[in-house]
């Protein structure tokens, strides 16, 4: 039996009772949107199990007809779909849990499980969809979730302005997304990624296809140059921050490299432009987190970071390292994002430089932030080890030295910004008034059960393997380069954040300190390069349409007008003067005539 | 049996007969007679739209009555998958703006008589099959509106209203010159357009016939450079007729270019579909960056239409059937989602009684229905997929792709510029801190709501699953494709 589809429909529902009835439910919308995250996780075990069945991908009818050929409802069930389906239901339903008590006391609280319900059922359907429009869809329903929570407290302007910008941003890549879409329409005539194994047409318009749907994976994963939203939408309540801007959300990006990753295998430019793209992020990022003092940003930058690692796996040739990846991630970053929002629920400020010993403070919340802080940095035996050693592997085995060497960099960044954090977080002495407790129950749950994960998912293994990429060699010298450069990573910063040791004055490299403080002026560029002289074009058409366009039609009205108004003097109303005329016109006509 | 069509175009007729016959001072009774009559109209439209076949590409419902027969004029009146959108269109926006009417104050007898002879132009417009006839409807629109604008209008009314006639009727008159030329040049001498649809002119002749109408129908459109007319009209009409006239008059111009210029001429069509292209993405842009640089809420939806219309035109250029069904459905999207959009300008001018939107802030705090049904219609302007104003424009773009791969790569960034404008437009609107002015702002009334929900969940339904307007167009539209 097909159910696949029905898994969106759960949260959707969700959404319709609490967006309509949910000023009566109060705290019952939050069970609503559990119970229909729970079903959804259901269906999606049964999924699971039908697969190993035998059950694959099938259409609901048809959905549009372009240039002859139908377009379908159709629904996708591979190893790729059924991990982010357990993914996004597993991790939402505790994410939902949290919300209970993260947001008890706001006014808006059904509001709030309406919105995030809503982007449950986009981005099942997000995975689900087997071709781009549909894809696009629900990428678009996500992204339109995403602005409706940052701007959420929409009260304070800045939360208002960071959903704009996350909204334009993403929308400038997926304008690229969409002509991607197009030209590759129109070279190999499909919308179905199930095509996509088959395609052939012209090697430059595939690559340039394959090179602009990536523009939109790089607007959605917060890649270089189209990141500068995702810190900004931290403005937007933490819980949404983890499931939406850590764990599932910006992953899609990373799914959707994934899921159209034999056309980008295929074009060996295209697959390079994504690891570069990749590695960049991930270095950009990592710096700018080793310097930032707000909790949030620090883990904002470093989801940048992150999915750009990921993107840099799969550019690699590593289908099977990204998605690994995407998978612990999901977990660990997700844990982390409510360690910080239990943080902040307790302190009342993001600024890290105000805390301190707050694991004697919150030991639970303490104690998970130290097992996700692992995971991240890559200590083994934690989960973000295993993942990242397939990507360190796999750029090594397909020869790509230079990429190998930023993976290794931002993983020694990684570990060196995240033990920064907590050390300024957890331990040493409180540097301000806290009066610190331990968050309720609701959330510290939640933590437990996802730190469970952060430790142990590595042994899940990848869930994707892709053919011929077993075999791999030289895998035990990796796994102890990368835990070398973790561990020193995590040294460097007990040295200078615990002993509070001075290696190197900051005013020896304050111009690099300012450059990172003010994360590389990327915002102040495209304020100054793009936004200013946009908004300036858009101001001088206006001016243009009134006075040019608008002008002329005036223009001719008025000339109109001045004629008949010289016209009108001769009709000046008095017998004399028109029989003055008569006689004077036939007087000259008579001597016209007469010459002749 | 009863002719169908005929009783569309003519109920408001009763309409104007029985607001006529009652005494002024009975407003509410001559509104209700409003509400009943288009209310009749739309279910009368319904029950065309059921006994349609959509398997036909020919007319349907036709009603043939020769008239003046010494010049081969005759009432010739027909349906098919092109009128469809449109009739519908018409009915459910000349009710629902029947509906926004109910709060007009003054002369609520000569509105309503006007109102029901635009909607006698409209229903016309859309049916006629024979050149003079409807050209007799097109006028027919263009007399009460001027009115509706010069006397229930805003401050600068008068302007507004002589400048829309007047340029409307600059196009008019070239459209009649090339109707009489058309006639005569045929062979037999006919007004007849299914039959002059195949006549197949001059290709001299079809270049300066082309533009002749198109010229009249670009002014409808409206078509850069021919679109000041509009901003200017919407921002001083009252609010039913801004969601008239943004649902249906621009329709007209899509219409007529559908209907007239592209089977008469189709050598011409082939020529000047590259300019077209061309214009329609100055369309797109231009006017989606004239509308970011707005202050006035009302001013910068109507130069929203500019830039949606230009998706029509492109959909045109593109003569194939993907990019004339997007272009269709653009039309009925646009009628719908625009429609929708006016009254909630009106709603705001209601309560705040202005339209710079640096007066409002916060009003999501006060009015949540109106914070969602506005966020809801402004998402589907701005062509978020998954709600209708996404299909249709898509359509247009996969049509013109094939032919003009860049401009269509500009129009597609044009789109980015319509994203800015309408979240910066929310932001002003709906979010911030409530501003102290906006404090005694009710919320939407039942009668707002009413007359906005049925709006909103056709876009929906149609921005899901698009088929169900499609399958009514398709057989048509596929049959005009063909002929290129």
């Amino acid at each position: 039996m097909n159910i696949a589809h029905y898994i969106p429909l759960f949260p959707f529902l969700a959404f319709v009772i609490n967006i309509f009835m949910g000023r009566r439910l109060k705290v019952a919308s939050a069970y609503v949107s559990i119970a229909a995250c729970v079903l959804a996780f259901i269906f999606s075990l049964l999924v699971f199990q039908g697969f190993s069945a035998g059950q694959g991908s099938y259409s609901l009818g048809t959905w549009l007809v372009i240039n002859g050929k139908s377009l379908n409802f159709g629904v996708i069930v591979d190893p790729l779909t059924i991990m982010m389906l357990l993914i996004v239901t597993f991790i939402g339903c505790f994410i939902l849990i949290y919300s209970i008590g993260y947001m008890h006391d706001d006014p808006r609280f059904s509001r709030y499980f309406a919105y995030i319900s809503l982007f449950m059922s986009s981005m099942l359907g997000l995975v689900l969809a087997d071709n781009f429009i549909l894809l696009l869809i629900f990428w678009e329903g996500v992204g339109l979730c995403s602005y409706l929570l940052i701007a959420f407290w929409y009260e304070r302007p800045a939360a208002a302005a960071a959903g704009l910008k996350a909204f334009i941003t993403t929308r400038i890549g997926d304008t690229g997304f969409l002509v991607g879409i197009l030209i590759l329409f129109f070279a190999c005539g499909t919308f179905h990624f199930t095509d996509l194994k088959s395609v052939t047409g012209p090697e430059s318009l595939l690559t340039l296809a394959a090179i602009l749907i990536f523009t939109g994976a790089m607007g959605k994963s917060a890649q270089f140059p189209l990141h500068v939203w995702l810190p900004d939408a931290m403005e937007g309540p933490t819980a949404v921050s983890a499931l939406i801007h850590a764990a599932t959300m910006v992953a899609a990006g990373v799914y959707l490299v994934a899921r159209c990753f034999p056309l980008f295998s295929a074009h060996p430019m295209a697959l390079q432009t994504v690891a570069v793209i990749g590695g960049i992020s991930a270095l950009m990022a990592a710096t700018i987190a080793t310097v930032n003092n707000d909790i949030k940003r620090v883990l904002a930058y470093s989801t940048i970071s992150q999915l750009g690692l990921m993107m840099l796996g799969l550019g690699v040739g590593g289908l099977s390292a990204g998605t690994f990846h995407l998978m612990t991630h999901a977990f660990f970053k997700a844990l982390l994002f409510l360690c910080a929002g239990s943080v902040i629920h307790a302190v009342g400020t993001q600024d890290i430089q105000k805390m301190g010993g707050l694991l004697s403070k919150m030991k639970i919340t303490g104690a998970t932030f130290c097992i996700g802080t692992l995971a991240l940095a890559g200590v083994p035996p934690f989960a973000g080890f295993w993942s990242k050693d397939e990507i360190l592997l796999t750029a090594w085995n397909n020869h790509h030295p230079i990429l190998f060497v930023v993976a290794l960099l931002t993983s020694f960044l990684t570990a060196f910004y995240m033990a920064r954090l907590i050390f300024l977080v957890l331990f040493g002495s409180a540097r301000s008034q806290l009066h610190a407790h331990e968050s309720p129950l609701t959330m510290t749950i939640p933590l437990m059960v996802l730190s469970v994960f952060a430790a142990f998912a590595g042994f899940i293994g990848a869930p994707i393997k892709e053919v011929g990429m077993e075999a791999h060699g030289g895998s035990f010298l990796i796994m102890a380069i990368s835990t070398v450069v973790s561990l020193t990573g995590l040294g460097l910063a007990y040295l200078l954040y615990i002993r509070r040791i001075v290696l190197i004055p900051v005013s020896s490299v304050s111009g690099l300190h300012n450059l990172l403080v003010n994360k590389y002026y990327i915002d102040e560029i495209y304020d100054y390069v793009l936004i200013k002289p946009c908004l300036r074009l858009c101001q001088g058409s206006f001016v243009f349409d009134a006075k040019i366009v608008d002008g002329l039609v005036n223009a001719m009205a008025s000339i109109t007008q001045f004629f008949s108004g010289l016209l009108r003097k001769t009709q000046t109303g008095l017998i004399q003067n028109y029989l003055f005329v008569q006689i004077l016109s036939l007087v000259l006509l008579l001597i016209w005539l007469l010459k002749i | 049996m009863i002719p169908l069509l005929s009783s569309i175009i003519f109920l408001p007729l009763v309409g104007v007969l029985l607001v006529a016959l009652t005494p002024s001072r009975l407003d509410k009774c001559i509104k209700y007679t409003g509400l009943l009559i288009t209310g009749l109209g739309l279910l009368l439209s319904i029950y065309l739209v059921m006994c349609f076949d959509k398997t036909k590409s020919s007319m349907q419902f036709v009603e043939y009555c020769p008239w003046l027969t010494g010049l081969n004029i005759s009432y010739h009146l027909g349906v098919d998958g092109l009128s469809l959108a449109l009739i519908f269109l018409t009915a459910l926006l000349g009710f629902i703006a029947c509906l926004a009417s109910l709060n007009i104050q003054e002369k609520v007898k000569e509105y309503f008589i006007f109102y029901f002879l635009l909607m006698v132009g409209m229903f016309g417009t859309f049916m006629a099959l024979d050149l003079m006839l409807f050209y007799i409807f097109w006028e027919t629109v263009l007399i009460p509106m001027y009115f509706l604008i010069g006397i229930w209008g805003g401050p600068r009314r008068e302007y507004a209203a002589v400048k829309f006639f007047l340029y409307t009727l600059a196009g008019s008159v070239l459209m009649l010159l090339s109707i009489l030329t058309v006639y005569f040049l045929a062979q037999p001498h006919t007004f007849d357009i299914l039959k002059l649809s195949s006549v197949g002119f001059d290709p001299h002749w079809q270049m300066v016939l082309f533009l002749g109408f198109f010229v009249a129908f670009a002014v409808k459109v409206p078509l850069f450079p021919f679109h000041t007319w509009l901003p200017d009209a919407h921002v001083e009409a009252p609010t039913p007729v801004s969601v008239l006239l943004a649902g249906v008059l621009l329709k007209m111009g899509g219409y007529g270019i559908f209907r007239i210029c592209l089977p008469f001429f189709k050598d011409a069509a082939h020529n000047l579909a590259p300019a077209l292209a061309i214009f329609a993405v100055i369309n797109i842009v231009y006017g989606a960056c004239v509308a970011m640089a707005q202050t006035d809420f009302k001013k910068m939806v109507a130069y929203s239409s500019v830039s949606h219309m230009g998706f029509v035109i492109l959909g045109v250029a593109a003569l194939n059937s993907t990019g004339f069904n997007g272009a269709v459905l653009e039309m009925f999207n646009h009628g719908i989602i625009t429609g929708g959009m006016f009254l909630m300008v009106g709603v705001l001018y209601d309560r705040a009684h202005t339209r710079d939107l640096s007066q409002f802030g916060g009003l999501s705090s006060s009015m949540p229905f109106y914070a969602f049904c506005l966020t809801f219609l402004s998402l589907a302007s701005l062509g978020l997929p998954g709600l209708s104003g996404f299909v249709g424009e898509f359509l247009s773009l996969v049509g013109a792709f094939g032919h003009y791969p860049w401009l269509v790569v500009l129009a597609a960034i044009g789109l980015i510029v319509g994203v800015a404008y309408f979240l910066y437009m929310l932001q002003r609107v709906l979010l911030g801190t409530l501003n102290p002015k906006c404090v005694s702002y009710g919320d939407m009334t039942a009668l707002d709501l009413i007359s906005v929900v049925p709006l909103i969940i056709i876009t929906f339904i149609v921005g899901f699953y698009p088929q169900i307007v499609l399958t009514f167009q398709q057989v048509t539209i596929n049959g005009i494709a063909h002929l290129f």
